[in-house]
């Protein structure tokens, strides 16, 4: 490969188009294709281990010479440069609402949910903590976390996903504790919000806070980045605490239909995702802490996953749409518990 | 030309000495409303749905009220402390030779040349509790990273060329005899300084504020990293318009995003204003 | 000559504050930059920095760059030379519109863009239907560090040219020279350094513009990946040298350019001084 791939590629165009200032997407070739998947931010490591297997899957079984790109960035963000005509044949997000977004404009098929295993999610994680060795707070549970002493990371809801599942685990979590009285629900909350002691803009900013800066007792983020980045920052230094009722958080996929049509790339799109649910990309996930639903996988790295009690966005906020209008939304409940 | 059109309402025969008046008028033109104004028209066809109950609504949320108050109140901080800072570097500059002179000049671009995010990602390395600045100011009580004085700082980061590079030239064409006339006189070196240099460098040195205060008023980047995001403390209004991005609400985002940039453009007519009347009294007039 | 400042002691302390404060405040965040780069060695620095991504990304920086250079530069002159040598109404207004890209926050003038040429505005829309992209492809991120880097020039040359006045240009057209000798002969050698300073802040802004970039970029990896974006993306990876590599690069290049532009002033002032 040239190490100036888009140069190679952009050069014939832009000596026909320099004079206009314009460039010309090149329509994908019949021997050499070229797939583009656009994918949340801290995906880079898991699917450059994915992608290479998936072309040779992929190239055993066709004469294709095959690219797959790869566009990462912040999930929502990553929507919004679809919907403004960033050409991705699929994604791989961390939130629902980011490829229901694309539904609901018509790029995503309605059914998306349906069309591929377990609500289209071929792997899902939870929320968990990590605390400092010896977990000298003595954290277990959520309820744990709103206690006086306890300083808290975790990025803003408004701003990240992983925020967002945040601030939902401990709702959920509390409303069983309290068996939904709401008001105590509220105060619980507020305190749990109060105790927070950087609102980072994302995941990354939130780990570099808590470790890096040695901010806070416990860094809250999906139970796959914790794992990662213990593995990452010495396992001696900090552990991974998994609640006993935490929230499912799913890694919706899908084919962004009208793209992967243009770009003629329907079947090889809809093939890379069915290749995610397969044993060995299966396998590969679950090496990157991400929870997978085949069997042999899951018998294999049982000892990795501790038992927990999940529930769903559904099940508690009666959906996304619901959730994000409740509680995200300008003015909704989390500005009114932030407010003062 | 087509040009030729505007040339009647002036009066002055002088002005068309020169040639080429119809070639940069045309080429400014086309170059500023296709690359500046068209793309403006995005942002107020976001707004014209908007009634003005609702515009007002949206600006004038109690959450991004407080962003304001951070946001020019750290600008503010941050165009002081560039003020006083930026007047003796371009003074070292100007007045002085050093051995390290050279460096110390190609320093000053820097913060130009530097992506803003990893400005940002380094102040925040720097100044939090671990790093070398933090460790050291620790003791002292003063806490940098995640409070509104590392916003501050970031800003001030930022937009310190704004004010060396305005200053310096002006200090650089002062002539020499201005100084000796007031040494000559006995007057100390801090009186002959405010009394003499001083107004005339006083409008390049506002002009170079004013731009950096403006500057911080949109930074994002540099900022985000260090500034603590706490709802009503630490965010900026650049986040609160991040925020409404994320939330897929194009209209919220361009509302605030208008009153940040009519803010800043009425700052900038101002300052222009006042670098046209200054230009004119150093030429006697027009 | 005696002047104001010139007392031994008030200058020691003046200098010496200075590179304090410049050496903290500016220095150190560069020193900083080199520490994390190189903090798993040269090797570890090497091998980010030869990764495929890494050099297409650099390639990409540098040809936006290439191209945002020589377009600024036409417009700046022209601006100036208007703005300076004219008097017109509308004149200080049209000063104040090429301020705008300073005024606007640079994730603002990404998503204006967008607006517009993305495939929900009115322009984008027809492209998009003509098979046409803009956005999420080099030209898109080339309009925005244009309209990003567009002020510099024009912003050195205009204070420099209204202060140097028009006689000398004008006495030039009176004996009879044509425009674009007057401008070579007689205007060009009296704004050669700020003409080259304008192009250097361009060329450094435009090298490192991330937020205008981010929105309109897509960051496909080996294609729409500029420099500073990959720096970040490195950084959400936990690749905390490949993110300072890169940014250490970016660093390099400015110092590169700052470094040329001393070198030119140097050996013009010696010209100068021998002549």
């Amino acid at each position: 490969m040239s190490p100036l791939p888009f140069v190679r590629r952009t050069f014939t165009a832009s000596i026909v188009a320099a004079g206009l200032g314009i460039g010309f997407a090149t329509p994908a070739m019949a021997a050499e294709r070229e797939l583009l998947n656009s994918s949340y931010d801290i995906a880079r490591e898991l699917f450059a281990e994915i992608n290479p297997a998936f072309k040779e899957h992929w190239e055993a079984n066709h004469d294709d010479t095959l690219t797959i790109k790869q566009s990462h960035g912040g999930s929502s963000a990553q929507a919004r440069a679809i919907l403004q005509g960033l050409r991705a044949d699929v994604v791989t997000y961390n939130q629902v609402t980011d490829v229901q977004v694309l539904a609901d404009a018509g790029l995503v098929a309605e059914d998306w949910q349906a069309q591929l295993p377990n609500n289209a999610s071929p792997y899902y994680s939870t929320t968990a903590f990590l605390v400092r060795k010896g977990n000298p707070k003595g954290i277990e549970s959520w309820a744990d976390l709103a206690k006086e002493d306890v300083e808290l990371v975790f990025p803003n809801p408004k701003t990240s996903g992983n925020g967002r599942y945040t601030y939902l685990a401990a709702w959920g979590a509390a409303e069983r504790t309290f068996d939904g009285d709401e008001q105590k629900i509220k105060d619980f909350m507020r305190t749990f919000l109060g105790n927070v002691k950087v609102f980072d803009t994302g995941g990354r900013g939130a780990t570099t806070s808590f470790i890096e800066r040695g901010i806070g007792d416990v860094l809250i983020s999906f139970e796959s980045e914790v794992n990662n980045i213990r593995q990452e920052y010495g396992s001696d230094d900090y552990e991974v605490i998994v609640p006993p009722v935490s929230i499912l958080a799913e890694f919706p996929v899908a084919v962004v239909g009208e793209n992967a049509e243009r770009n003629g790339n329907t079947e090889l799109a809809q093939d890379y995702l069915d290749y995610l649910y397969s044993e060995e990309a299966q396998r590969l996930l679950a090496g990157f802490n991400y929870r997978v639903h085949d069997e042999a996988v899951v018998e294999e790295f049982s000892d990795q996953f501790p038992e927990t009690e999940l529930f769903e966005v559904q099940d508690v906020f009666g959906g996304w749409d619901q959730a994000m209008e409740t509680h995200f939304e300008s003015g909704g409940m989390l500005d009114q518990l932030q407010r003062r | 030309m087509k040009a030729a059109a505007f040339s009647l309402p002036f009066p002055r025969a002088r002005q068309r000495v020169l040639p080429g008046f119809g070639l940069s008028l045309g080429i400014s033109l086309t170059f500023v409303s296709l690359v500046l104004l068209l793309p403006l028209t995005g942002l107020v066809g976001q707004l014209s749905g908007l009634s003005l109950a609702e515009y007002w609504a949206i600006i004038s949320e109690g959450r991004v009220v407080a962003s304001y108050v951070t946001t020019i109140g750290a600008a503010a901080v941050a165009a002081v402390i560039n003020a006083i800072f930026g007047l003796l570097l371009a003074w070292v500059l100007v007045r002085y030779d050093f051995p390290g002179k050279r460096l110390l000049d190609a320093l000053m671009d820097l913060p130009f040349a530097l992506p803003t995010a990893v400005a940002g990602i380094t102040l925040a390395t720097l100044y939090s509790s671990s790093g070398w600045m933090g460790k050291a100011l620790a003791p002292l009580g003063i806490e940098v990273a995640y409070t509104w004085i590392g916003i501050a700082l970031a800003m001030a980061f930022t937009s310190i060329p704004f004010v060396v590079r305005t200053v310096q030239p002006i200090l650089e064409d002062l002539p020499g005899e201005i100084d000796e006339a007031a040494m000559a006189l006995g007057a100390r070196d801090g009186v002959a300084f405010r009394r003499v240099i001083l107004p005339h460098l006083w409008p390049a040195l506002v002009t170079g504020t004013g731009l950096a205060f403006v500057r911080s008023l949109g930074e994002f980047g540099a900022v985000i990293f260090i500034a603590g995001n706490m709802p009503y403390e630490t965010e900026i209004t650049s986040l609160m318009i991040f925020v409404k991005l994320q939330e897929y609400d194009y209209v919220g985002a361009s509302a605030i995003a208008s009153v940040v940039l009519a803010t800043s453009l009425i700052l900038l007519l101002a300052i222009n204003l006042w670098q046209g009347r200054f230009i004119r009294r150093l030429h006697g007039g027009s | 000559m005696q002047r104001i400042g010139d007392a031994p002691v008030l200058r020691r302390t003046l200098i010496g504050a200075a590179v304090a404060l410049a050496a903290l405040f500016l220095l150190l965040p560069l020193v900083a930059i080199f520490a994390q780069a190189f903090a798993k060695g040269l090797g570890g620095f090497w091998s980010n920095v030869s990764d495929t991504y890494t050099l297409s990304a650099i390639g990409l920086t540098l040809f936006i760059t290439v191209l945002t250079i020589p377009v600024n530069l036409v417009f700046g002159v022209m601006l100036a030379w208007l703005v300076t040598r004219f008097q017109f109404p509308g004149r200080r207004l049209l000063q104040t519109l090429i301020d705008i890209p300073f005024a606007i926050s640079p994730v603002v003038a990404g998503l204006v863009y967008l607006l517009l040429y993305g495939r929900n505005g009115w322009v984008g829309g027809w492209l998009d239907a003509h098979d046409i992209q803009l956005m999420f492809a080099w030209p898109g991120i080339l309009m925005v560090t244009i309209f990003v880097t567009c002020p510099f020039v024009a912003r050195e040359l205009i204070p420099l040219m209204q202060a140097q006045g028009s006689r000398e240009e004008e006495a030039a057209v009176t004996l009879g020279a044509s425009g674009f000798t007057l401008f070579r002969r007689v205007t060009l050698p009296n704004i050669r350094w700020a003409l080259l300073y304008g192009v250097i802040l361009t060329n450094a802004r435009a090298v490192g513009e991330f937020g205008a970039v981010s929105v309109v970029s897509g960051a496909i990896r080996g294609e729409t990946n500029t420099l500073p974006l990959h720096v970040e993306l490195l950084y959400q990876d936990y690749n905390t040298v490949g993110a300072f590599a890169s940014a250490a690069l970016l660093a390099l290049i400015a110092l590169f350019t700052l470094a040329a532009k001393a070198g030119l002033e140097w050996r013009a002032t010696r010209r100068e001084a021998s002549a």
